[in-house]
C-alpha cells in the first residue's frame, strides 16, 4: 500500500509537471467521504468535493473501488471574449461512477487548460480596457455534451489578473448534469475595478465540485421534551392579564405621592407637638427663640 | 416643579411601556383594522322575491362565490367562497326553498338552505371526463313525490332529487361522446328532451323517462356543415344554433321526436355579412345575435322562419326574458349614451312596446355594462315594476329602481391583483382641517366619559360613546399626513383594470379609476393591468409634486401583446398621462435611481431581449448612462427550467428604434436538468426594505455579520413528478432543492435538498434570511424551513483594535464579483398547517423584530415571531442565549390563536399580505386581500415608542394639577406654620 501510493505519488509529480499551467487536481476518493458522511442518500450519493491544494492530493488519493462501473469522460470548457464566439479553453477529464441504484456521480475531475493564444492575449487585453466580459461555458450534461443547453458564466476581465490569471471554477452538479458554473477570481475584487495587466500569461485554476447538501434536521423529540419546552412556551407566552397595579396605577400613584405628603406632613406635626409639648424648652433653644425667655 | 412632572412623566411613561399586552382587547377590535367584505364579478343572479319577507337575489360570481344579497340594500344576507378550482357552472332555486349550485364541471352538486345559507346536501356526482356543464331545474316536473334536478357534466346526465340529493337515475354518455346542450321538458309531460351534439355535427335528441331514466326514444340526424357550439332555445321545441363558418343560422325543430333541420344564411338577414355571434340572452321566440358590431332580433317563427325585426348599436346588454302578466314576457336592455345609461324593458311579441325607460347618470369610471338581469314587481298603483341589477366592466354590481341606482357593490375589489402604498397630502396652513373637539364643553365630556370607563364605572352607552369617540378623536379618515404615518392610502390595481386607493383609516374608497387605452383601438379598448409601481415619490426635493403610481397594462392577454404605461397622481386619481409604447411587457424592472424630479427609472424588457427606459427623458438617459455597466437583470424560464442573467450591451439598431432601447447580452445561465427538477417558486427580496444593521451580536460578544445583499435569488424546485398535488407520490419519488443565487454572477450561493418532500412552496425573503414552507411526505407535515447567511468575510473584524485603527473593511464595497465567503445556518421545524402565502412585517428603519405574516388554510392571518424560526435555537440553551431570546428547540412551531391578527375574522378566499412601514418605528400597516379585505396596524414588538391610543391624557393633566395644587397647599401650610412657629 506505501508503495503504491508513492508510485502515484510521482506519477502525478509528473503528470503535473508535464504540463506547462498548474493544474488543480480533484483526486479525492468519495468512498473516503462516504463514511464521513455516514449514510448514501439516493439521491445525491456525491460528496462535496472540496478544493485541495496540489501537494495534498498523492496521499488522498486511493485504489479505485468499483473499476467495472467507472467510465472515463471527458467535456471541454469553451471561452469567449466579451461578444465574440466560444472557442475551446480547456478540458475537463473525470470519472463518471455508476451506482447500483442508478445514480451517477462525477469524480476525480482533472482540468487541463490551454495557454491564450497571441491572439487570445490581444483580445484579453481588450477586454481588459474595457472592463468587458470574460465568458465561459460547459456543456449541461457530461455524458452527452452539450445537453440541453450551455451552462454560461462570466466575470469581469479586471477580476481575473493578480500574478498570473487566477480562476475559481464552482462546478454545480447533480449526477451528470451540470446545473450552474461558479467563475471568477479566488479573492476579492473591489469596485471600481483597477486595470492591472497579468504577469504571467497562465493560468491558475482551482476547480471545485459542488452537489447539493441535504437538509439538516433535528431528531424527532421525545415526548417529554416536547411536553416540557411547550408547557414553558405556554408560560412564556400566555396572555398577561392586567393586574391590579396595571390597571389602577394611574390612580394610585398620585394617591401614594398624596398620602406621602400627608403621612410627611403628619408626621411632621406629630413629632412637634409632642416635642412641644413635653421638651418645648430644648427645642425652642434650638430654633433659637431662647435668647428671647431669657 | 418642572422637575417633579418631568419625574412623574417619565414615570408614566415607563409604566405604560412597560405592561405589554401580546393580543387584542375586545373592546379594540376595529380601532385600528377594518374588513370588507366582497363576493366578486357577478355571473349569475337568480331572484327570490315572490313571497313576502325579505327580498333577496342569489348571485354566484366569478371568484366561486354563491352569496345571497339583500334586494334592499345590497347586504349580503349570506355566502359561502368555494375553492379555487369550484368553479360554479350554474345556479338556481328548487323547491322554492334551496338554492342549487353545480360547480367543478358539473360534478358537484350542493343545495344551500335559502334563508340562512346553511347547506342542505352535497352530492358529489361521477364525472369521467371534462365538458361543458348544464344545470336545469324544471318547475313543474314531478317523479314520485320527487322533483328531480338535471344535471349534465362529464359525459353523464343525473337526476337528482331535490330533496335530498340522491342520485335518482344516471344515464352514461361517454361511449358515444355525447355532448348535452339543452335539456327542455315540454309541459304536462313526464318525457324530458335532451338535445345534443354528436362530434358537433351531428344532433341527436333523446326523449328520457324523467322517472327512470329509460330512454323512451331516439333521433338523430347529421348536419354536413357541423355546428360551432352556441346554441339558444327559442322554444320548448326549437333551438337556434350557428353552423361551423358562422354564416347560416339553424333551427333544429324536433317536435315528436322528428328532428328538422331549417337553415337561413346570415346574408338573407343582413347585408353585411360577417361572422355571427348568438348572445348568451334567453328570449322566447326570438334570439338575439351580433353580427359585424350590430346586435339583431332574429324572431323565429312557426316552420323555423327567421326574421329580423329590430337591431341595436353595439354597446348593449340585455337580459333573459322574464314572464310579466298576462302571458307576456320582457326583457331589459340597457345602452350607454355620454355619461348616462338607458334602460328599457320591452316585450318580446312587441318590441315597440316600452314598459319601462329610465335615464339613469352613470360614473364614467365604472365602464360598460356587462350584464342586465331583470326582475319585477307589483307597484303601488297594481301595474308592473321593474328593477335591474347591472354588472359593470369594473366589476360592480349596482341596482337600478325608478330611475335611480339603489345601492352598488365595488365588487372589482374582490380581485385585487397588485398593491402599492402612498402618503396623503401634507396638511397646508391653508386648508383648514376640522377640530374634532369643537368646545370646550364637549372636550370636558369626552374625557369625564374616558375617566368613566377607565374607573369602570361606564354604562354599556357610555362605552359605546367612548368607542365612538375614540374612533373620531384619533382623526383616522382625514386625508391628511399624520404624524406616525398611520393614515396611508393602499393603491389597488383590479383585475378589471380598475384602480382604487382605500385608506387605511376606515378603508373607504379615496378614488377610483379606470385604466384607459390611449389609442382608443378597436383592438385595445381596455387594457388589463398587470403591475404597479412607485413612480414618483417625492419626498427631498420637488416636494411640490404630487406623488403618482405607474400602472403597467398590456391590451388582451397574450404576452407579447403591446404594452400602456399609465400614470396616476396620488392624491387625485387623475390620470397624468397614459402612453401605447409600442412593445410588448414582460418585466418591469424599477432602478434605483431617480431623477431630479424624483421620478424613478425603469427598465422594461420585451419579448425580443431589449429593455426600454422610462422616462424617456435626456435626464433620464444621461443617470442611465453613467451607470449603464452596473445594470444587469435575470430572467427565469419556469417551464424550461433555465435562468439567465443579463447585461446592458448597447443601444438598439434599427430604424424602429429610439435612444431609450437598449440590448443586452447573456452573462449567465443555470439550467435545471428537466427530468429531476422543475422551478415551482422564485422570490428576491423587497427592493425597499431597510435593514438597520449588518452585524448581529450573540451574548458570548461574538459578532455575526448578516450576508446583505438585494442581489440574491431565491428558488425551489421539484422532481416533475412531485409537481402534482400533494400526496401523488411516494416519498422516494420527490424531492425539493432550494437554491440561492447571485443574480449578477449566477453564482449559486446555497443549495439545499430536502429529501422526500412537495411543493407547493411558499416563501419569504427578508435581509439576510429565507423561509419557506412545504410538505415532508415522509413525516406526513407541512414543515417550515429557515436558512440565514451570513458574511464570513467581514469575520475578522472583531478586534476593537483594528476598529479603532480603521483596518478594516467594513467600509469596503462589496462587490458580486468578489468570491463569496458565507456561510448559512438553517433549521427545519414542523408546522401544523398549510398556507397560503407568507409575509413579513416591514418597519421604517427596521429596527423593531420581525414578524412572519403566515395566511392560513383557513383565510387567516397568523403572526409569527421571527425568533421562533431561528436557526440557531437549541435543545437547551444556556443562560447566555436563553438572555439573548433564543428559544429551547422544539420540534414543531407553535400555534397561539391570540397572536391570529384577524381575531375572529376570515379574509376569504387570501391571495396575499402586503406589508408597508409606518413612520412610527414600531408599527407596521398590514393589508391582506383576497375576495375580502383586511387591513390592520401590527407593533411586533409593541409600540415601545408612543403612548397607547386609550391613554387618559385628561387624568395626567388632572393629576399634575391635583399634585401642584397639593405642593402649593402644603406650601402654604408649612409657611403658615412656620409663621406662626416664628410668632410664637
Amino acid at each position: 500500500m506505501p508503495n503504491l501510493t508513492l508510485v502515484l505519488f510521482l506519477s502525478t509529480l509528473l503528470f503535473s509537471s508535464s504540463f506547462a499551467f498548474q493544474s488543480d487536481e480533484l483526486l479525492l476518493d468519495d468512498e473516503e467521504f462516504g463514511l464521513e458522511g455516514g449514510s448514501h442518500h439516493p439521491r445525491s450519493p456525491e460528496p462535496v468535493i472540496r478544493d485541495s491544494p496540489p501537494k495534498q492530493t498523492p496521499s488522498i488519493r486511493r485504489r479505485y473501488s468499483d473499476p467495472d462501473l467507472d467510465s472515463k469522460i471527458q467535456f471541454t470548457l469553451e471561452h469567449a471574449f466579451g461578444d465574440s464566439d466560444f472557442s475551446s479553453a480547456g478540458t475537463f477529464s473525470a470519472r463518471l461512477k455508476t451506482w447500483s441504484h442508478g445514480g451517477q456521480t462525477l469524480t476525480k475531475l482533472r482540468f487541463s487548460r490551454n495557454e491564450f493564444s497571441n491572439e487570445e492575449k490581444d483580445a484579453f487585453k481588450n477586454l481588459l480596457k474595457g472592463d468587458d466580459f470574460y465568458r465561459i461555458r460547459l456543456p449541461s450534461n457530461v455524458v452527452s455534451p452539450p445537453g440541453r443547453e450551455y451552462v454560461i458564466a462570466s466575470v469581469r476581465a479586471r477580476c481575473l489578473p493578480r500574478d498570473g490569471l487566477d480562476e475559481h471554477i464552482v462546478i454545480h452538479m447533480d449526477g451528470a448534469n451540470i446545473l450552474a458554473v461558479s467563475y471568477g477570481s479566488p479573492g476579492a475584487c473591489p469596485y471600481p475595478r483597477q486595470l492591472k495587466l497579468p504577469g504571467k500569461w497562465t493560468f491558475n485554476s482551482h476547480t471545485i465540485l459542488k452537489s447539493s447538501e441535504q437538509a439538516p434536521r433535528t431528531p424527532i423529540f421525545t415526548e417529554e421534551i416536547l411536553g416540557s419546552s411547550e408547557n414553558m412556551e405556554g408560560e412564556a407566552e400566555a396572555p398577561v392579564e392586567r393586574s391590579f397595579w396595571a390597571k389602577y396605577w394611574m390612580y394610585l400613584i398620585p394617591l401614594g405621592l398624596i398620602v406621602m405628603n400627608a403621612v410627611t406632613q403628619a408626621s411632621n406635626m406629630a413629632e412637634e407637638q409632642p416635642a412641644g409639648a413635653q421638651g418645648q424648652a430644648p427645642a425652642a433653644i434650638q430654633r433659637g427663640s431662647a435668647p428671647r425667655r431669657r | 416643579m418642572a422637575m417633579a412632572i418631568r419625574v412623574c412623566l417619565l414615570l408614566l411613561v415607563f409604566l405604560s411601556s412597560a405592561i405589554v399586552s401580546f393580543s387584542l382587547y375586545e373592546d379594540q377590535v376595529g380601532l385600528m383594522d377594518w374588513h370588507q367584505r366582497y363576493i366578486g364579478k357577478v355571473k349569475h343572479a337568480v331572484f327570490h322575491t315572490q313571497k313576502t319577507g325579505r327580498k333577496r337575489v342569489i348571485v354566484s360570481t366569478e371568484e366561486n362565490v354563491v352569496a345571497s344579497l339583500d334586494l334592499r340594500h345590497g347586504e349580503i344576507f349570506w355566502r359561502h367562497v368555494l375553492g379555487t378550482k369550484d368553479a360554479i357552472d350554474g345556479v338556481d332555486i328548487a323547491l322554492g326553498k334551496y338554492v342549487i349550485t353545480l360547480s367543478s364541471q358539473g360534478s358537484m352538486l350542493r343545495a344551500w338552505n335559502l334563508p340562512d345559507g346553511q347547506m342542505v346536501w352535497e352530492t358529489s356526482l361521477h364525472s369521467a371526463q371534462s365538458s361543458k356543464s348544464l344545470l336545469s331545474v324544471p318547475i313543474n316536473l314531478k317523479a314520485d313525490k320527487d322533483y328531480p334536478i338535471l344535471v349534465f357534466g362529464g359525459g353523464y346526465l343525473h337526476a337528482v332529487s331535490a330533496i335530498d340529493g340522491e342520485v335518482l337515475w344516471k344515464k352514461d354518455f361517454t361511449a358515444e361522446g355525447f355532448e348535452v346542450q339543452r335539456v327542455l321538458q315540454p309541459p304536462e309531460s313526464s318525457v324530458i328532451y335532451v338535445l345534443g351534439f354528436l362530434h358537433s355535427s351531428e344532433a341527436v335528441v333523446y326523449q328520457i323517462d324523467s322517472k327512470t331514466g329509460e330512454v323512451v326514444a331516439q333521433k338523430s340526424m347529421v348536419f354536413p356543415g357541423g355546428f360551432s357550439g352556441e346554441i339558444s332555445s327559442v322554444s320548448s321545441d326549437k333551438v337556434v344554433v350557428l353552423d361551423s363558418t358562422r354564416s347560416i343560422l339553424v333551427t333544429i325543430g324536433f317536435l315528436d321526436g322528428d328532428i328538422s333541420f331549417h337553415k337561413t344564411p346570415i346574408s338573407d338577414l343582413v347585408e353585411d355579412s360577417g361572422n355571427a355571434e348568438i348572445l348568451s340572452p334567453l328570449l322566447s321566440d326570438m334570439l338575439a345575435v351580433k353580427v359585424s358590431k350590430r346586435t339583431m332580433f332574429v324572431r323565429v317563427g312557426g316552420e323555423g322562419k327567421l326574421e329580423v325585426v329590430d337591431s341595436l348599436s353595439d354597446e348593449t346588454a340585455m337580459s333573459d326574458s322574464l314572464p310579466v302578466a298576462d302571458d307576456q314576457v320582457a326583457f331589459a336592455s340597457v345602452h350607454h349614451e355620454g355619461s348616462k345609461i338607458h334602460l328599457m324593458v320591452k316585450l318580446v311579441d312587441d318590441l315597440d312596446t316600452v314598459l319601462l325607460r329610465e335615464s339613469i347618470q352613470m360614473d364614467q369610471h365604472r365602464g360598460r355594462v356587462h350584464k342586465v338581469f331583470i326582475n319585477n314587481y307589483i307597484k303601488t298603483d297594481r301595474s308592473n315594476g321593474f328593477r335591474a341589477l347591472i354588472v359593470m366592466e369594473d366589476h360592480s354590481l349596482l341596482l337600478l329602481q325608478q330611475g335611480a341606482i339603489v345601492w352598488s357593490r365595488e365588487e372589482g375589489l374582490a380581485s385585487v391583483t397588485d398593491v402599492t402604498t402612498a402618503e396623503l397630502p401634507v396638511e397646508k396652513d391653508g386648508v383648514s382641517v376640522a377640530k374634532v373637539e369643537h368646545t370646550l364643553v364637549d372636550w370636558l365630556k369626552g374625557h369625564v366619559l374616558k375617566l368613566k370607563g377607565s374607573l369602570l364605572l361606564a354604562s354599556p352607552e357610555d362605552v359605546a360613546a367612548i368607542q365612538e369617540m375614540r374612533m373620531q378623536s384619533s382623526g383616522r379618515s382625514k386625508l391628511t399626513r399624520d404624524h406616525n404615518g398611520f393614515r396611508k392610502l393602499f393603491i389597488a390595481l383590479t383585475r378589471a383594470g380598475k384602480l382604487f386607493a382605500l385608506h387605511t383609516g376606515d378603508g373607504r374608497i379615496v378614488w377610483s379609476m379606470l385604466l384607459n387605452s390611449p389609442s382608443k383601438s378597436e383592438a385595445c379598448e381596455r387594457p388589463s393591468g398587470i403591475s404597479l409601481y412607485q413612480w414618483q415619490v417625492p419626498h427631498h426635493h420637488a416636494m411640490d409634486e404630487n406623488p403618482s403610481v405607474l400602472v403597467v397594462g398590456r391590451c388582451g392577454s397574450d404576452s407579447s401583446a403591446p404594452g400602456v404605461l399609465s400614470l396616476v397622481d396620488v392624491y387625485t386619481g387623475k390620470e397624468i398621462s397614459s402612453s401605447d409604447i409600442g412593445h410588448s411587457v414582460v418585466q418591469v424592472m424599477p432602478l434605483p435611481f431617480t431623477d431630479s424630479t424624483e421620478q424613478r427609472l425603469h427598465l422594461i424588457a420585451d419579448t425580443e431581449g431589449h429593455v426600454h427606459l422610462y422616462p424617456k427623458t435626456s435626464e433620464a438617459l444621461s443617470i442611465f448612462q453613467r451607470e449603464f455597466q452596473n445594470v444587469y437583470w435575470y430572467t427565469v424560464e419556469g417551464d424550461d427550467g433555465i435562468i439567465r442573467g443579463h447585461a446592458m450591451k448597447s443601444s438598439c439598431a434599427g430604424e424602429t428604434a429610439d435612444e431609450y432601447c437598449f440590448t443586452t447580452r447573456e452573462l449567465w445561465t443555470v439550467v435545471f436538468p428537466s427530468e429531476s427538477e422543475k422551478i415551482i417558486s422564485t422570490l428576491t427580496r423587497k427592493p425597499n426594505e431597510v435593514v438597520h444593521t449588518q452585524a448581529k451580536v450573540s451574548t458570548d460578544q461574538d459578532v455575526l455579520y448578516k450576508y446583505v445583499s438585494r442581489n440574491l435569488l431565491f428558488v425551489a424546485t421539484v422532481s416533475p413528478k412531485g409537481a402534482g398535488e400533494i400526496g401523488s407520490v411516494t416519498p422516494e419519488e420527490s424531492a425539493l432543492v432550494v437554491y440561492l443565487i447571485d443574480t449578477i454572477t449566477g453564482r449559486i450561493l446555497h443549495r439545499l435538498s430536502h429529501q422526500g418532500c412537495q411543493g407547493p412552496v411558499h416563501a419569504v425573503f427578508s435581509e439576510n434570511w429565507v423561509v419557506y414552507h412545504y410538505f415532508n411526505l415522509r413525516a406526513h407535515k407541512y414543515e417550515v424551513t429557515v436558512v440565514e447567511i451570513y458574511d464570513q468575510s467581514r469575520a475578522e473584524n472583531k478586534n476593537v483594535w483594528k476598529l479603532v485603527l480603521g483596518k478594516h473593511n467594513l467600509t469596503a464595497p462589496i462587490s458580486s464579483y468578489s468570491r463569496p465567503e458565507m456561510f448559512t445556518k438553517s433549521q427545519s421545524y414542523f408546522f401544523a398547517q398549510s398556507v397560503k402565502t407568507i409575509a413579513v412585517t416591514s418597519t421604517a428603519k427596521g429596527i423593531t423584530s420581525k414578524q412572519l405574516l403566515i395566511g392560513t388554510i383557513g383565510d387567516q392571518i397568523l403572526a409569527l415571531d421571527k425568533r421562533f424560526v431561528d436557526p440557531r435555537r437549541t435543545l437547551n440553551p444556556s443562560q447566555a442565549e436563553k438572555e439573548e431570546g433564543i428559544i429551547p428547540l422544539t420540534d414543531s412551531l407553535p400555534i397561539i390563536p391570540q397572536s391570529y391578527i384577524t381575531h375572529s375574522l376570515k379574509v376569504e378566499g387570501l391571495r396575499g399580505i402586503v406589508t408597508a412601514p409606518a413612520k412610527l418605528e414600531s408599527t407596521t400597516h398590514v393589508f391582506a386581500y383576497g375576495v375580502d379585505l383586511f387591513y390592520t396596524r401590527l407593533a411586533p414588538s409593541k409600540t415601545y415608542d408612543s403612548l397607547t391610543d386609550d391613554f387618559s391624557y385628561a387624568l395626567l393633566l388632572i393629576t399634575i394639577v391635583a399634585l401642584v395644587a397639593a405642593i402649593y397647599i402644603t406650601w402654604v401650610i408649612s409657611e403658615k406654620r412656620e409663621l406662626s412657629e416664628k410668632w410664637r
